[in-house]
């Protein structure tokens, strides 16, 4: 797929289509051809080498936690004891009995209103320090300190401000996830090339358009490089936040298995955390190549 | 008749830690509506300077610029600048970053069809209306040269303002762009100021060439007339005896009496 692309854009690079050399065009013709061996072999290395390892893992797993007196269940008995988690995920039995896929999503809700709240703030926050030579001054030094604060520090402070756990949780998410965005924000409205800033002046673009037309895509860079920061940290904390505050969502969840002796429970628990946490990654990464396509290229 | 542009009287220093150092001083010009006019000097002579100041990207310390008798002492686009390394936004297509300066200097008077029109026809007066839909990184350093300066003309200047804008590329696609600037001042008539330090560059192009002494305080040090008639043709006047007397005069302002000592630096 990707070297369907550059091909193309290759192709299409050349000043006159009137005659492209015939040696590449037959390169092309033949790199096009559909191939399923190649396909099968591709999919083979990228996926056949996390399997062995996972694999090689469950194995070691089993073998070191399979005496009577080890504290912690194997793999065998998690899949046995938490079979009703792995298998239904989305089973409804009331509001305290839901299950794990549910709990992520709300979660999920979470994350998405405190780091899109961060996300807005940050990237306005960042702008302006970056563009502005004693906000700057000012605020950095600020934003410096109050970034090594740690997630759960924070939460006493917001729980005594807001008298109610679902804000405060999203405070925290708010709070962990800004320092990136507002930080790689900055440098990148800090590097904007001085030809673009002369361009916008040239054109006479007042405040509002030099932000949307050129900061923005110019810094978008920059900007990903802090959201997918961002993502992640907030992850990181709502489930910290969640295990504190109560309420339904996955951190909340564990606290509550440890609490009743369900270890199984937890283990899978984790594993939801880890691939959701990773989809994120993922997600905010593929939205940011999309939207920054040509921004890095000179 | 009074001038069309006139530099009067501009000194330029800039403060650096205390330190000031001049880098123009007393630089008095006057360029003529539709006049193609080149400044060449050595480098670091603050040419690039002078062209800022023309633009209104840098003020003047003393002096003044005057364009049509009104001071300009801020950017604008009846004063485009293509720069040297084309500057074109790299996230916009060829058509968008034309789009983006006709919309904004033409938003309030022409309709969206007529913007549309305009902006091919900037793109076809440097050949570029078949890569339209192309980025900036698709395309060769040449034509994104000639997509800076369809960008230009797009604002509709009252003066053309060329900082090196052939500096980047190789020499035949300098050529072609040099042949492209020289077909688009005969059809617009279009008044131009270039920086460069290719003295064949300038001695082809001008109608008068800018010899700037060097640094610091650098100033006008002879103004030359290039009393070649258009249509000019390269390859004739390769041989051509005005040719070859107004660049050898050039060479000689450049490399005998004010020749570049890099210790002065």
């Amino acid at each position: 797929m990707s070297i369907q692309a550059i091909e193309d854009t290759k192709v299409k690079a050349f000043p006159a289509p009137a005659e492209p050399s015939k040696v590449i065009a037959f390169a092309t013709k033949a790199r096009r051809r559909f191939d399923p061996l190649a396909i099968v072999n591709k999919l083979a290395s990228t996926l056949l080498p996390p399997a062995v390892v996972i694999v090689l893992m469950l194995v070691v797993w089993q073998v070191a936690c399979s005496s009577p007196t080890s504290s912690l269940p194997p793999p065998s008995q998690v899949w046995n004891e938490a079979y009703d988690l792995i298998a239904h995920p989305f089973f409804d039995n009331g509001p305290q009995d839901i299950g794990l896929a549910w709990r992520v999503l709300i979660s999920l809700q979470r994350v998405a209103i405190g780091f899109g709240l961060a996300a807005i703030v940050g990237v306005a926050l960042g702008a302006l320090v970056g563009q502005s030579v004693w906000a700057m001054r000012g605020l950095d030094p600020v934003f410096q300190i109050l970034r090594t604060v740690p997630p759960l520090a924070w939460l006493p402070l917001s729980l005594a401000a807001f008298r109610d756990s679902s804000p405060s949780a999203i405070f925290v998410i708010f709070i962990t996830s800004i320092w990136p965005v507002i930080i790689n924000t900055a440098v990148g409205v800090r590097n904007i090339p001085e030809d673009y800033r002369n361009v916008s002046r040239i054109l006479r673009l007042n405040q509002i358009e030099f932000f949307v037309k050129i900061m923005v895509p110019a810094a978008a860079p920059y900007i990903f490089t802090g959201l997918r920061i961002g993502i992640g940290l907030s992850w990181l904390a709502i489930v910290a936040a969640e295990m504190l505050t109560g309420g339904v969502g996955i951190g909340f969840f564990i606290w509550d298995a440890w609490n009743s002796s369900r270890l199984p429970d937890i283990i899978v628990a984790l594993a939801y955390i880890g691939v959701t946490g990773f989809c994120l990654d993922r997600l905010v990464a593929t939205v940011g190549t999309f939207v920054t396509r040509g921004t890095t290229a000179k | 008749m009074t001038a069309y542009l006139k530099l009067d009287h501009i000194d330029k220093s800039f403060a650096r830690g205390g330190q000031v150092s001049e880098v123009l001083k007393d630089i008095r010009l006057t360029i003529d509506k539709g006049e193609f006019v080149s400044i060449i000097g050595h480098s670091g002579c603050g040419k690039s300077t002078l062209l800022n100041l023309i633009a209104g990207l840098t003020k003047v310390s003393a002096g003044a610029v005057l364009l049509e008798d009104k001071e300009v002492d801020s950017p604008g686009p009846e004063r485009a600048v293509v720069f040297q390394n084309h500057s074109l936004l790299p996230w916009l297509t060829v058509y968008e970053n034309i789009n983006l300066a006709v919309s904004k200097v033409f938003g309030g008077t022409k309709s969206r069809a007529e913007r549309h029109d305009w902006i091919m026809r900037n793109l076809d007066l440097v050949q570029m209306a078949h890569a339209k839909d192309k980025r900036p990184a698709e395309i060769s350093g040449g034509m994104k040269q000639r997509v800076g300066i369809a960008r230009a003309l797009a604002m509709e200047p009252k003066i053309l303002l060329l900082d090196e804008p052939f500096g980047a590329l190789d020499a035949l696609t300098r050529a072609h762009l040099q042949d492209a600037v020289m077909d688009i001042h005969s059809r617009l008539g279009s008044t131009t100021i270039m920086i460069t330090h290719d003295v064949d560059e300038a001695v082809l192009l001008s109608d008068r060439i800018v010899m700037m002494t060097n640094g610091p305080a650098a100033t006008i040090g002879e103004v030359l007339a290039v009393p070649l008639a258009r249509p000019r043709r390269r390859v004739e006047l390769s041989s051509d005896r005005t040719f070859l007397r107004c660049r050898e005069a050039v060479l000689k302002f450049l490399y005998e009496r004010h020749r570049f000592v890099e210790a002065a630096e």
